[in-house]
């Protein structure tokens, strides 16, 4: 055919799009697709830039924060970053953090998930775009997968080609990389958890334990298995975050957007078109050859996307050569992307099985170009407005809010601690005078990294004497008022403390009352409420 | 049935050629996965049978090769554990009871040790807390019939109380003064009288003024003019708040009729000088000790 043709008959002669489930009773159906090999093709850009700086950085922390150092005096190790589960410890520069503490933690995992849903909501899945291990591990493989196969179309012939020296070459040479950079992997997870120049001459010289190595062998398998063998499956299989993004986004959302309004109808063959028939789409596949994920961003949104913006590179790059404006594929909220659907003419339709709710026989390119050929000034853009709205302020300040609480949870938190167990069996003695002897179990805790001397006293027991044999020694019982208690740095101490009343005051005395904890060095103190137990009358 | 295969024509699969009704039976054999690993579990049981007892006979099993056996085991266990402590408890062999009271660390697993051999062999009288009971002592508290210090406990729980069998055994008795007539029944009310003053419990003035006299007749030998006790003779002392057998009046007087004597067994013989020691620290440690 050499005639022009119209918009609609080019859109009738595009291959339908099918489910690939063929036709006919179920048990043709076959229940297993064979994962089809993706080659990405090698692109560049603004978001391809950001995704090297972002994985250079996400990885460098990963790789360096075990090596910082940080002086914490003789009685802490002087790592920066420690997970101590020996001593049970967390060390983060300058916060230390005790089991009991572990709220912290628990707050801080709290707020990265209302993070997440704050950033799907607002940019979509940025998270899995540029920052998820398992995007950035992968970036890296597919990098490396470049250098040593070559670009798309050299891997493409390369596993096609019959087995050969050169091929097998490759592909050991590609393997053995992926392997050390998971080796790497793996043996910087456990630095997290040990003085890391110590474990390291420990690893090198076969003296570290066997959670060390166990560890690493592990974490070696994942992540050659995840990030190196199955990538995108991950993503599209294993994670349950694609599916909870449907529950995540909404119109205001933005995500990676094929502007089909502006694109379509897409045509190879422009000369032969009419002048205004076709949309801007060269139907050059570009996109889908730069995909890790191996979609058709024109399909409209997808679970597969992870939004890494590539896509936008490839067609912003596209756009550039044929001197039109980028932005075919662009950041766009489905808000915007509704509106000028609705400007060029695309018709809202229910089915949604082949077509992502639109009717596209009614696409008119004219329609978003105003007179002189530039943009119709009544196209929706995406603005910054659409950021804040009730969804996103509420994550917001529930972030902010767990976040300040953790704050002011930090800078108020004790630093020492008082634990009594009254003794169970006996309750309580009485004595040859008749005084009666109550006995506790004592746990005093000093969460400084240096020793420190503390007092131990009851309030509210008129008469009240203690003892702790352990603290006293050898030496006749000691009854005192208060007790004095040096406890090592960073340490709990644990000993057995009598208290004793006599007669007339122990009938007299309160059932319930307190001991306190006092700093010897400063008036830092915490009460611990404790029974006192005595006869029936 | 033909001699060829039969095909089913929906999933393409062989039949085995049975047929009931017109219903045809597939024939999908195992799959050799899962075949293999089932063979591989038969050569196993084989040298599994081999190597650790496993025939029942008549009169026991077969050894295996291995000669493993639970019992065998947990001997080895024990003697594992016996040897992780060897230098700990030769060290408490060769103290003096003293010397593991001043060392911490001896002094924690001593009493550690003892807390759980207490447990075991003690507290069906004394209770899992010492805490005693009617008739037997409570060690918590600073009133000891045979002494409270760290070699007086060690003695007692070393050679026992009245244990016959141990010529060391701690050895004290009172008369039967009510069943043996040595008192006459308002003598004795008078003493038991006397009794209750010197524990600063409510009584019949008249009465405990001719008792003292009787008391220091008959009782002060022992329990010492002012009621003091005295722990060499394992008499208790009288003239405080807490009572083995009672501190009421009807209780002073069946005492003082036909006394109880309790009997501890000496446990040097049964668990060895190391265990006694370490009860012994125990025992001191729970507050009373002098």
């Amino acid at each position: 055919m050499s005639d022009p043709q119209s918009a609609a008959e080019l859109a009738a002669q595009r291959p339908k799009k099918t489910t690939g489930i063929p036709a006919g009773p179920p048990y043709e159906v076959p229940l297993y697709a064979p994962r089809e090999k993706i080659y990405a093709r090698r692109v560049r850009g603004f978001y391809r830039s950001l995704k090297w700086w972002i994985m250079g950085l996400t990885l460098g922390i990963y790789y360096l924060t075990p090596w910082l150092r940080w002086d914490r005096g003789s009685y802490a190790p002087d790592q920066a970053v420690l997970v101590d589960l020996v001593n049970r410890r967390f060390f983060f520069f300058t916060i230390e953090i005790w089991p009991q503490e572990f709220f912290f933690v628990a707050g801080m995992l709290v707020m990265a998930g209302v993070g997440l849903f704050l950033v799907t909501s607002v940019a979509g899945r940025a998270w899995c775009g540029y920052t998820c291990p398992q995007t950035v591990w992968v970036d890296l493989f597919l990098s490396i997968e470049r250098f040593v196969e070559g670009d798309r179309n050299a891997r493409i012939k390369l596993d096609k080609a019959p087995n050969s020296a050169a091929k097998i070459t490759k592909k050991v040479i590609k393997h053995s990389i992926f392997l050390m950079i998971s080796v790497a992997t793996g043996g910087a997870w456990v630095f997290y958890f040990a003085d890391a120049p110590q474990l390291a001459a420990d690893i090198f010289t076969g003296q570290a334990a066997w959670a060390a190595y166990g560890t690493i062998a592990v974490l070696t398998g994942t992540t050659y298995g995840l990030g190196a063998l199955m990538r995108e499956q991950v993503c599209t299989y294993m994670c349950p975050w694609p599916r909870i993004q449907a529950a995540m986004l909404d119109d205001k959302s933005l995500i990676v957007t094929y502007n089909d309004w502006r694109g379509e109808p897409r045509g190879k063959h422009r000369k032969r078109a009419e002048p205004g028939t076709l949309g801007d789409c060269i139907d050059c596949n570009a996109c889908v050859a730069v995909c890790p994920q191996g979609i058709d961003i024109r399909d409209g949104l997808q679970l597969e996307c992870i939004t890494c913006a590539l896509c936008i590179d490839a067609c912003n790059g596209i756009m550039d050569k044929l001197d039109k404006p980028r932005g075919l594929i662009s950041y766009a909220t489905q808000e915007s992307y509704n509106a000028n659907m609705e400007l060029a003419g695309a018709r809202q339709i229910e089915d949604r099985g082949d077509s992502h709710g639109w009717d596209m026989s009614g696409i008119n390119p004219l329609q978003v170009l105003d007179d002189k050929g530039g943009q119709n000034p009544a196209l929706a853009h995406t603005t910054l407005r659409s950021f804040f709205r009730l969804r996103t302020l509420i994550y917001m300040a529930v972030y902010g809010a767990i976040g300040l609480g953790l704050l002011g949870a930090l800078a108020t938190r004790d630093r020492l601690d008082l634990n009594v167990n009254h003794d169970r069996n006996p309750l309580f003695v009485t004595l040859s005078d008749g005084s009666i002897r109550n006995g506790y179990e004592v746990k005093v805790a000093n969460m400084l990294a240096s020793p420190r001397r503390f007092t131990i006293r009851a309030d509210g027991l008129q008469g009240a004497e203690l003892y702790a044999p352990l603290l006293s020694g050898s030496q006749e019982p000691s009854w005192a008022q208060s007790l004095s208690v040096e406890v090592p740095a960073d340490e709990t101490l644990t000993f057995h403390m009598f208290l004793r009343l006599d007669g007339q005051a122990a009938a007299a005395a309160p059932e319930r009352f307190n001991f306190v904890l006092q700093d010897a060095g400063s008036d830092e103190h915490m009460l611990e409420a404790a029974k006192f137990e005595r006869p029936t009358p | 049935m033909s001699e060829k295969s039969h095909i089913d024509q929906v999933s393409g699969v062989e039949t085995t050629g049975h047929e009931w009704d017109g219903i045809r039976e597939l024939n999908n054999p195992l799959p050799r996965w899962w075949l293999w690993i089932f063979y591989a579990t038969i050569v196993y049981s084989i040298g599994y049978m081999i190597w650790f007892p496993a025939i029942p006979l008549l009169n026991g099993n077969t050894p295996g090769l291995s000669g493993e056996t639970n019992r065998g085991k947990l001997q080895a266990e024990l003697a594992a554990v016996a040897q992780e402590r060897e230098a700990i408890t030769a060290q408490i062999s060769a103290s003096s009871l003293e010397e593991i009271r001043d060392n911490p660390e001896l002094q924690r697993f001593a009493a550690a040790s003892g807390s759980s051999l207490f447990k075991v062999n003690c507290s069906q009288c004394h209770g899992s807390g010492a805490q005693g009971g009617p008739g037997y002592p409570n060690l918590n508290d600073d009133d000891w019939i045979w002494g409270g210090s760290l070699e007086a406990i060690h003695q007692t729980i070393a050679h026992g109380v009245r244990f016959e069998e141990d010529d060391d055994t701690r050895f004290g008795e009172m008369p039967a003064f009510g069943r043996d007539e040595l008192l006459e029944r308002d003598e004795m009310t008078q003493t038991a009288e006397f009794v209750l003053k010197l524990s600063g419990q409510s009584h019949d003035p008249a009465a405990a003024e001719a008792g003292q006299v009787l008391f220091e007749e008959n009782c002060a030998a022992c329990h010492g003019e002012a009621g003091g006790g005295d722990v060499e003779a394992g008499a208790p002392a009288l003239n405080d708040t807490l009572w083995l057998y009672g501190g009421a009046k009807d209780q002073i007087l069946a005492q003082l009729n036909q006394p109880k004597h309790g009997v501890m067994p000496a446990w040097q013989q049964r668990l060895g000088e190391v265990a006694v020691k370490e009860l012994a620290i125990y025992v001191h440690s729970l507050g009373g000790g002098q």
